[in-house]
């Protein structure tokens, strides 16, 4: 595969997604520092700062921005390293990267002229200005132009290669992108056939129930969209990072496949509180969702073991050594452990989220950002950082600037988050609510003061972090001056992939099963919604309490 | 297909774990009944006053959130009352938390969201709005003030009429 190396040309196309998700961030975490700072009544009022604002940029350029381009650039790199084969068409990926960074100019201005404060999740009859709403369209089309690329890729390789087995990168990215066309079907169709006509004036009236469960059709599974290219990295890359190997090929195929077919019939466990939807049905998610927990836990197995045959083959020896013998000073490694470490807590509180009626005590309080920041802000993040530090210098052929500065970078984010996340853990369990400027909240209880406080100081020792991370990288990007030969990291198993049922191969059958289950979940729920929830519902301005006539 | 004892045994560990999980949230939900909110859009009460007592210890309260307060804003009780919500939104989707119970709901314009709390503990009760609902929402709150149970009987707030907020919304 050596003699298959990038060339400039492709090079030249992930960089460009790499300097979209590095602005991005530069301006997500500035944000997220000041909400953490507003909501403990550590910030004065300042005429140029506007919270919600403030945590719309956030949403939207922290979870989709950052996460998408960095997903685009990375997957782009593992399923051509793996198949060890030129990409499809550079224009394709060309062509993907401009839609996608068009939709973010245009998301990005409606946010900045205020015209757009309704969070990422932009819940109707909230509106936006349009641009909003064609930014995200454009944001989401150009990711399946990208992700286009990569499964033509894919189809040309089997076509070269019968009977092969699919490498395991290749086989979990292809799956990534597989789920996000499944998911994004359901946002499509609210921003397309809802949410656009009326942000333009062409209907007045939309059905807000009906767009929230659209939504959350999409919601659920995007989470999984974040995660999945962490666990290819955790799998495929991170074995080999720690001087071992993966233990089961076939069982990380197994987690795969279960979260390509479980992830997206569950998505209305985001809605337990919600009208409109039959008890019966929300049970039925919850169950789902359940399902959907064992693929992670069997990851959590297996690469726990991967880890432990690392650490032995390095020399250790007993219960506890092994984990000593791991090389913790490489950014790379440590930092893409240190988020599983992370997931571990986020994977805990999401099942307390999914757990029906337990989620009664946490539902849209502060635990929710709390989990959230240790999953796609810590266990996803914090993966995609470390993987930049071999990332861009392959990508440069120079030396990664500073290793001192990546891993302070590493350790500072994972000490910052497990005190963030207990802070907003906590409090949410208080009954701090989420997404709400409490510094200036005339109801602001004072025992949520130290948990308040407690946010504030991870938000800023993450925002430290992610300032070591941009200058890091900047410096790698810019000024670093020592050639480096760096390989893309890719592990071998100890159990191997010709132990996998060949029925994992069969990607018709597996996309056969979602559909089935998801029209079975998903009929009843839609069913309901349509029955019950009428178009009536007029547009409102964030600023204003009388509606758009 | 699973050749590993290890792989097996963390399959099966898995699945029993969270059939185990599933089973106590279901005892939780039929045996405790601990439910989640459930639709009811056709509630004859909903054009009655903002506080009834429908039985002895049975209170129906029909809320209306909106752009940024909640309608009634404090609702009284005697300690001990049962209290079922009817949650609607005026405007926008809000949030509907009472704190130190398990009333936790979604407003959304056009659907009724219904819950159900006892109050045994005589005091205030913090209502907030967890769901973004624009510029004030941060100042949206509301209160259940349950009152020590007195000889002569609770006292009734003045109810408050929601027929005009809710007119709106007739089909």
């Amino acid at each position: 595969m050596g003699a298959l190396a990038m060339p400039e040309s492709e090079k030249r196309l992930i960089r460009w997604h790499l300097y979209i998700a590095y602005i991005a961030i530069a301006v997500g975490i500035f944000f997220g520092l000041l909400q953490a700072l507003s909501r403990a009544k550590l910030l004065p009022p300042m005429p140029w700062y506007d919270y919600y604002q403030g945590l719309t940029f956030h949403g939207v350029l922290n979870a989709l921005v950052w996460t998408t381009f960095n997903i685009v650039a990375l997957l782009t790199v593992a399923v051509r390293a793996s198949l060890g084969r030129p990409l499809y068409s550079l224009a394709l990926g060309w062509t993907g990267f401009g839609l996608m960074t068009v939709g973010v100019a245009a998301a990005g201005y409606a946010i900045l002229t205020r015209q757009a404060n309704v969070l990422y999740t932009f819940y109707p009859p909230l509106m936006a200005h349009p641009a909003f709403y064609l930014g995200a369209t454009l944001l989401i089309v150009g990711s399946w132009v990208s992700g286009a690329n990569l499964i033509l890729t894919y189809v040309a390789w089997r076509r070269e290669n019968p009977g092969q087995r699919t490498p395991l990168m290749a086989f979990g990215s292809i799956v990534v992108f597989v789920l996000w066309y499944i998911a994004t079907l359901g946002v499509a169709i609210e921003v397309l056939f809802l949410l656009l006509p009326w942000s333009l004036g062409l209907v007045k009236q939309t059905n807000p129930m009906l767009a929230r469960t659209l939504f959350w059709y999409f919601g659920h599974p995007l989470v999984y969209f974040w995660l999945l290219p962490a666990y290819v990295v955790w799998y495929t890359m991170v074995p080999r990072l720690a001087g071992g190997k993966l233990y089961s090929d076939p069982m990380a195929r197994l987690a795969f496949l279960m979260l390509l077919i479980f992830s997206t019939p569950i998505g209305v466990h985001h809605q337990y509180t919600d009208p409109a939807i039959g008890q019966e049905w929300k049970l039925l998610h919850a169950f789902g969702t359940f399902l959907v927990t064992i693929p992670s836990l069997l990851t959590a197995f297996n690469l726990m073991a991967s880890l432990e045959y690392a650490g032995r083959q390095r020399g250790g020896r007993g219960w506890i050594d092994w984990i000593f013998r791991l090389p913790w000073d490489e950014p790379a490694f440590a930092g893409a452990t240190l988020s599983m470490i992370a997931f571990v807590f986020g994977g805990i509180s999401g099942i307390v989220n999914a757990s029906y009626n337990v989620n009664l005590v946490v539902h849209n309080t502060s635990w929710v950002p709390g989990h959230l920041h240790l999953t796609v802000g810590t266990a996803v993040t914090l993966t995609f950082m470390a993987m930049a530090t071999w990332l861009v210098p392959y990508l440069t052929g120079r030396a990664l600037w500073s290793r001192k500065v990546a891993l302070a970078n590493m350790y500072l984010w994972f000490i910052g988050v497990l005190i963030f996340a207990v802070g907003m853990m906590r409090g949410g369990l208080e009954g701090e609510p989420r997404r709400t400027n409490l510094g200036f909240s005339p109801y602001l209880l004072p025992e949520w003061m130290p948990f308040l406080i407690m946010a504030a100081v991870g938000g800023a020792l993450m925002f430290i972090a992610g300032v070591l991370f941009l200058l890091n990288m900047a410096m790698t990007l810019w000024f670093s001056r020592q050639p480096a030969r760096v390989e893309v990291p890719m592990a071998e198993a100890l159990h191997t992939a010709a132990d996998a049922p060949i029925a994992f191969e069969r990607w018709r059958v597996w996309l056969a099963v979602a559909a089935v289950l998801i029209v079975i979940s998903y009929t009843p729920v839609l069913t309901q919604v349509l029955q019950t929830s009428p178009f009536s519902a007029y547009g409102f301005l964030p600023s204003n309490p009388a509606p758009i006539r | 297909m699973v050749k590993d004892p290890f792989e097996r045994t963390a399959i099966f560990g898995a699945g029993l774990l969270m059939t185990a999980f599933f089973v106590a949230i279901v005892i939780g939900a039929f045996g405790l009944g601990i439910r989640v909110p459930t639709c009811v859009t056709d509630i004859p009460p909903f054009d009655q006053p903002a506080v009834v007592e429908v039985a002895p210890g049975q209170y129906v309260v029909n809320v209306v959130a909106q752009m940024w307060l909640f309608n009634p804003r404090e609702i009284r009780i005697p300690a001990g009352s049962t209290v079922t919500f009817n949650l609607t939104s005026k405007d926008v989707q809000h949030g509907f938390k009472i704190l130190n119970t398990n009333v936790n709901m979604m407003a959304v314009p056009g659907v009724v969201n219904r819950a159900q709390a006892r109050f045994d503990q005589p005091g205030e009760y913090l209502i907030v709005c967890h769901e973004y609902c624009g510029l004030g929402h941060h100042a949206m709150s509301a209160k259940v003030i349950v009152e020590p149970r007195t000889a002569e009987g609770p006292s009734l707030p003045t109810p408050r009429a929601m027929a005009s907020a809710l007119a709106c919304w007739a089909r």
